[in-house]
């Protein structure tokens, strides 16, 4: 009988194989949404088959949620790729040959990322993340532009530094749970360094969870170690935009907070929250201040994600079970809206054949209905009520007050000055005298319009499973 | 039991000093000579450990370290730059004096912070884990002085060096690594073939500082 998170892994790597030999990029769309929804299904199916805890994989309450993210968000990415590739060949930026590469590359990253996300193995998720990481250099590359090559090579540079610095992480976690669990693979397993995490060297358990910082910081996106991030998101194809920021960040994420419980589990070592709220912070208030100046739509939101990704880092630092719940919360919020973003800023690029904010104004003239639908995503992102992410913002800022009353003016700080920014690039988008050119958008509105839904629905009523759900994920983060 | 380490110290130290020497040349070939050098020490130091320590399985660590690094990868590069006929010359940010002098610093570095903070672990352990700190440092420092695209894929691979010597320092480390190096080496080249191509066809040069004129917001 297969396990749910067999299928998880086995149906993107299959489905790549497949897509390899398929010339034609029509039947290829197809069966990349085929894919992506056959894991999104067995993604939800994980939801209700039981935990499992082997050798080399694992899936609890905490992991299943990022497991569900992702096959959600890799599903509607499809979705939307297949409409957007489409264009992007008419109007000849991608030659026609490299669409069944582009097709089983989008499912050999999805399928690494899962990798990543069920590995009850140190080593195992190590290889997961830096196979996504290589794909998605590929994909930034793709359009083989100076630019699109710049940022692949800037990306490339910058991630297999980090990357390095992790290994050189593991290596340290793999010496300290050698004494307590004996050479061989039981000192790589989570399960199993997770129980014996009280009896292992402090000294080592530091420096270690300092390199996993940096090293898995680098992917996350956390400043100083995010010169890589707005790059690679404005240069590649927006659908790999919508996938770097919803996805790959929180797969990176994921790691890091694995080796926070790891550390936690030994009081002598360092505590790893202050660490994670200084760089939750600066990232948060440096990328807030960094938004005001960036003229290209993409760069833009890429910073964005930087910010939010400092708000979640914060979050976790904080810790305890309601800033950690609200952290979980907000980066599926996060997931959602940011990838919607990057869904609407594909349609207008292709609208206005440019991602410069000079060129694209008075949307709401020109096309109605995307100016609604892009005014929502921003809305939502910015944290206003009705929609998630409020729900989520106000959670984290609540908790910080009810603890530290003074440290929750930070965040608060940097999230009024990046909603200044959002709300300036809105205005200067949706209204004013239309300029440049204005196409038609053939890219499919429905994955745009289906997140939005979820967010909004999220910020209005929560349904009291999800938030058990969520909870228990909270706790077992500690 | 003893000698065993010592070979396998003097194998790691021996490394260290290519990785001294990759900072000091001129030229690229000189380059791509020295980390040649570096990979064949690294193949014999894993080679050494698979030996004395009886895992068979590392063996074949050794001999990706030494066919692919130390033969295939430097006669491609160098192919590539005659090829090219550009950039023979090392580029540098910074002297070789300065370059030096903070690539011994970092050496005392990585002991310190080691020998420090592993008091608890076997000594030889210790050491060889310092050694291989040092390494992984000194080629994220060749990343960062040497501007050069071909030097910064040699400094990345120097780094991995230290990786992989680390990760046999580490005993009984499952075959989990040697899967994931095995990976890290086949697209290092796969990478290294897609960039320097793709960087030669638009800019006519190997050289990032072309590539840093082409910032996104400033177009």
């Amino acid at each position: 009988m297969i396990h749910a998170y067999q299928l998880v892994v086995l149906a993107p790597y299959a489905a790549a194989l497949v897509l390899v030999a398929i010339p034609g990029y029509r039947v290829g769309a197809v069966l990349n949404v085929l894919a992506s929804a056959a894991t999104l299904a067995a993604g939800l199916w994980l939801m209700v088959s039981q935990g499992v805890v082997g050798e080399y994989a694992i899936v609890d309450e905490f992991n299943v949620v990022f497991i569900v993210i992702n096959t959600l968000v890799g599903f509607t990415t499809a979705l939307f790729s297949a409409s957007y590739i489409g264009h992007e060949i008419e109007t000849g930026r991608l030659p026609p040959g490299f669409v069944r590469f582009y097709h089983a590359m989008f499912q050999a990253m999805m399928g690494s990322m899962n990798v990543a996300l069920v590995a009850n193995n140190i080593g195992v998720m190590w290889v997961g993340l830096e196979l996504a990481t290589l794909i998605t250099v590929v994909m930034v590359g793709l359009y083989r532009t100076p630019q699109a090559i710049e940022a692949a090579w800037k990306y490339f540079i910058l991630a297999s530094v980090g990357i390095s610095l992790a290994f050189f992480g593991t290596i340290l976690i793999y010496l300290a749970g050698q004494p307590a669990l004996g050479e061989g693979v039981p000192a790589m397993t989570w399960s199993l360094l997770q129980a014996a995490a009280a009896q292992m060297d402090p000294a080592i358990l530091d420096l270690a969870f300092i390199f996993l910082l940096i090293g898995y910081g680098t992917k996350v996106g956390l400043a100083p170690l995010h010169a890589w991030l707005p790059d690679a998101h404005a240069e590649g194809p927006t659908p790999i935009s919508a996938v770097l920021s919803g996805l790959l960040l929180n797969v990176a994420l994921y790691a890091l907070l694995r080796f926070k419980m790891l550390v936690a589990g030994q009081p002598a070592a360092l505590d790893p929250g202050p660490v994670m709220i200084v760089m939750g912070l600066v990232s948060l208030i440096f990328a807030a201040f960094m938004l005001y100046q960036r003229r290209d739509i993409k760069r833009f939101f890429a910073y964005s994600s930087i910010e939010h990704m400092g708000l979640i880092v914060f979050a976790f630092g904080m810790g305890g079970p309601l800033a950690n719940f609200a952290g979980l919360l907000h980066m599926a919020m996060h997931s959602l809206t940011k990838s919607g973003i990057f869904f609407a800023v594909g349609h207008i690029a292709q609208a206005k054949g440019t991602q410069r904010f000079a060129d694209i104004k008075g949307l709401s003239v020109t096309h109605p209905r995307l100016a609604v639908a892009f005014a929502l995503a921003v809305i939502a992102i910015a944290g206003l009520p009705p929609f998630g992410v409020f729900t989520s913002e106000f959670l984290i800022l609540t908790t910080t007050f009810a603890r530290e009353p003074w440290l929750a003016l930070l965040p608060a700080f940097g999230l009024l000055i990046g909603f200044g920014a959002l709300l300036l690039r809105l205005q200067g988008t949706i209204f004013g005298e239309p300029v440049g050119p204005a196409h038609r958008v053939d890219a499919s509105s429905v994955p745009l319009v289906l997140h939005l839904l979820l967010v909004l629905a999220a910020g209005i009523f929560l349904p009291p499973a999800l938030v058990a759900w969520f909870q228990r994920a909270a706790e077992l983060l500690g | 039991m003893n000698q065993a380490y010592e070979i396998s110290h003097l194998l790691s130290g021996a490394m260290l000093v290519t990785s001294f020497a990759l900072l000091y040349q001129q030229r690229v070939a000189a380059v791509l000579n020295a980390f040649a050098a570096q990979s064949i020490v690294l193949a014999l130091a894993v080679a050494w450990a698979a030996w004395s320590s009886n895992r068979p399985d590392l063996f074949i660590t050794a001999l990706i370290a030494f066919t692919l690094k130390g033969i295939v990868i430097p006669v491609a590069l160098r192919r590539t730059v005659t090829r090219l006929g550009i950039h023979r010359e090392v580029e540098k940010v910074v002297g070789v004096g300065a370059a030096l002098l903070v690539g011994l610093a970092l050496t005392g570095l990585a002991q310190a912070l080691v020998v420090k903070v592993a008091s608890g672990t076997a000594s030889h352990a210790r050491e060889e884990l310092a050694l291989a700190l040092a390494i992984i440092l000194l080629g994220f420092l060749m990343m960062i002085v040497r501007r050069n695209a071909v030097t910064q894929i040699v400094g990345f691979m120097s780094m991995e060096n230290g990786l992989i010597l680390a990760a046999t320092g580490a005993r009984g480390m499952p075959l989990v690594v040697e899967v994931s190096v095995a990976f890290s080496v086949l697209i290092a080249l796969f990478v290294f073939a897609v960039f320097v191509f793709r960087i030669r066809e638009r800019f006519d040069t190997v050289d990032i500082e072309a590539l840093d004129r082409m910032r996104g917001d400033r177009r």
